[in-house]
């Protein structure tokens, strides 16, 4: 497998960690809405990396290029209907993110976008989810391939605990009997990719759970990232971090979307609002709204959105 | 809230009687299992010497002699029994955990917990009528195949329940990483259930080591050293009842060493057992 793709966002990690006191570059400094609802300076500039495609905050849902498209996307357990009929486009190269109140599907939603869902027993789909146009529920597609184009993170770090740091970014690799022809250089750009390098570069023998939550997590997405996925889904990736930890994965995200398509499912607004170019608010497995991050927080269409997001109900 | 100051005095002393009653209870029964090892301990220690080991039984009347023969049989046993007993085993408990919610997955656990009550001497008759006719002759391999039959449904359920304690977030991580099922479950959950599934096997082992009845009519005895699996066969279990029951004080002393040595066998498989799963839990 060719990691190349890797290699400018694991310079920019380096960079970054370099240059960690000094404020960040302009062409490297986060771009999205949250920033101005926070008070934050406004969005600098593009940098020439982006300059090539439409500025995506100026980019409206009905002009979004998908990587992925769910298509009256039904998904249930046993009898009950969880997911009732979404129909949602995924924009590439960008970071989708996915807000409801508890039980409103969002996960569900997120495991049904690369076939995780079914996992569960008494777990059922309808309805299409395309990936570059190719129904992914197809009858001939093989769900073990989707997953290895459509990485996931989940909620709770997991990594497999009689796994070095090591064994557990070359994981899906090996899992999958790739021949490694430099697993070392392996390690150390999907680590770099998610900051971790210098961390855990002295221990990359001890074991995966020996690191603290937030490491563990960006472990996580290190191997997930080592597979090199189109898409990658994040399920709440920050629900068990601290503030700190929890800002080190935001940081990623935006670094991220240059090479990944990101879905992100979170209960927390103000980090829809800072990572996401564009929001869906799911309620009662529906899509209630969809639109650029900025204008589900600043001026929703909906009553029911407006509600969640100034925390009237959810 | 307050009860009043009788109300706490009567709990704490409802308390101290319970747990007065739990220590008396943990006493009793420890008594026999500690009476056991000083009673086979004392008894067992003077027939023990390096002839034991390997020397074959002399005949009544000549002093000396030992149960090498019975010691390597035994040995023999429970190898042909691990060979034939745990690869099924482990199978079909991963095969409960993974796909046990089907009629025939219940079906199957059912059977191995009515298997693991059925008494051990009606499996040897079950396998005298299977192997012994059939082959018409007593032998190890008989004997191995009684004891892989009482080990099957311990390895089977100690495998399954294991590999349910394996938490479900790391299948979904290995899925998740697009690893096919049979290989998450072979490479994540069983590598991590491993040292769990280790101890479990090694204690069945240790658990048919000391079975004798199975053995009575499949292995039967051998006062001489055997070659292969094809003869009958020594083993300590069967050699203390032969000895035991035997006018021979000589002989008595024999089966008393034999238990004993058949007692420490059982108690180390326990205790290395033990130390892996602790070993592996200090190197978390």
């Amino acid at each position: 497998m060719n990691l190349e793709p890797l290699t400018s966002v694991a310079k920019k990690a380096a960079q970054k960690k370099a240059d960690n006191t000094e404020p960040m570059p302009p062409e490297t400094r986060p771009v999205h809405d949250g920033a101005k609802l926070e008070g934050m300076e406004p969005a600098a500039a593009p940098g020439p990396e982006i300059a090539s495609r439409p500025r995506w905050d100026e980019v409206s849902v009905s002009q979004i290029t998908p990587k992925m498209r769910a298509e009256g996307l039904h998904a249930s357990f046993g009898s009950s209907e969880v997911i009732k009929g979404i129909s949602l486009p995924i924009a590439e190269k960008l970071v989708t993110a996915i807000i409801g109140p508890s039980g409103c599907g969002k996960s569900t939603f997120l495991r049904c976008l690369n076939r995780m869902h079914e996992v569960v027993s008494g777990a059922t789909t309808k309805g299409k989810v395309l990936l570059d146009s190719q129904d992914i529920y197809d009858r001939d597609v093989d769900p073990v391939r989707v997953r290895g184009r459509v990485g996931m993170v989940f909620q709770k770090p997991n990594p497999f605990p009689t796994m070095s740091i090591r064994d557990n970014v070359l994981a899906g690799l090996r899992l999958n009997g790739v021949k490694l022809k430099d697993p070392d250089g392996q390690v150390e750009k999907a680590l770099r990719a998610v900051a971790l390098w210098d961390e855990v570069k002295d221990r990359l023998a001890k074991a995966g759970t020996s690191l603290s939550g937030g490491q563990q997590q960006r472990l996580c997405i290190a191997r997930a990232l080592a597979l090199e996925p189109e898409v990658l889904l994040m399920d709440e990736p920050c629900s068990a971090l601290d503030p700190i930890a929890t800002a080190r994965v935001e940081e990623l995200i935006h670094e991220l979307r240059e090479t990944y398509t990101i879905v992100i499912v979170t209960h927390n607004m103000q980090q829809a609002a800072r990572v996401a170019n564009f929001t869906a608010f799911f309620y009662l497995g529906q899509l209630v709204e969809y639109n650029r991050t900025q204008v589900i927080f600043t001026r929703p269409k909906e009553q029911r959105t407006e509600d969640y997001i100034t925390g009237r109900f959810g | 809230m307050n009860l009043g100051a009788a109300t706490y005095v009567r709990r704490n002393l409802i308390d101290r009687v319970i747990r007065a009653l739990c220590v008396v209870g943990t006493v009793v029964a420890l008594i026999p299992l500690f009476s056991v090892l000083y009673y086979v301990l004392v008894r067992g220690i003077g027939g023990i010497n390096l002839d034991f080991f390997t020397e074959l039984p002399k005949p009544v009347g000549e002093t000396g002699g030992g149960m090498g023969n019975a010691l390597l049989g035994t040995l023999k046993l429970v190898g042909l029994a691990g060979l034939f007993g745990i690869p099924p085993g482990v199978l079909a408990g991963i095969y409960l955990a993974e796909f046990g919610g089907s009629r025939f997955g219940r079906t199957v656990r059912f059977a191995a917990d009515v298997m693991s009550g059925v008494p051990s001497i009606t499996v040897g008759i079950f396998v005298y009528s299977l192997v012994v006719v059939t082959t018409k002759q007593f032998s190890a391999l008989a004997g191995g195949v009684a004891l892989a039959i009482l080990m099957l449904p311990m390895v089977t359920r100690t495998t399954e329940e294991l590999l349910k304690l394996v938490p479900e977030s790391l299948r979904e991580a290995a899925l998740g990483l697009g690893v096919p099922k049979w290989r998450a479950t072979l490479r994540v959950m069983l590598r991590t259930a491993l040292p769990g599934i280790a101890v479990g096997v090694m204690l069945s082992v240790a658990r048919v080591a000391g079975e004798t009845a199975p053995l009575l009519f499949t292995a039967f005895n051998n006062r001489f050293w055997s070659s292969g699996v094809m003869e009958q066969e020594a083993s300590l279990p069967v050699n203390i009842y032969t000895y035991a029951v035997s006018p021979y004080e000589a002989w008595h002393r024999q089966a008393w060493a034999a238990a004993l040595v058949l007692l420490a066998t059982v108690l180390i498989l326990n205790i290395t057992a033990r130390f892996l799963v602790r070993s592996r839990v200090g190197a978390r």
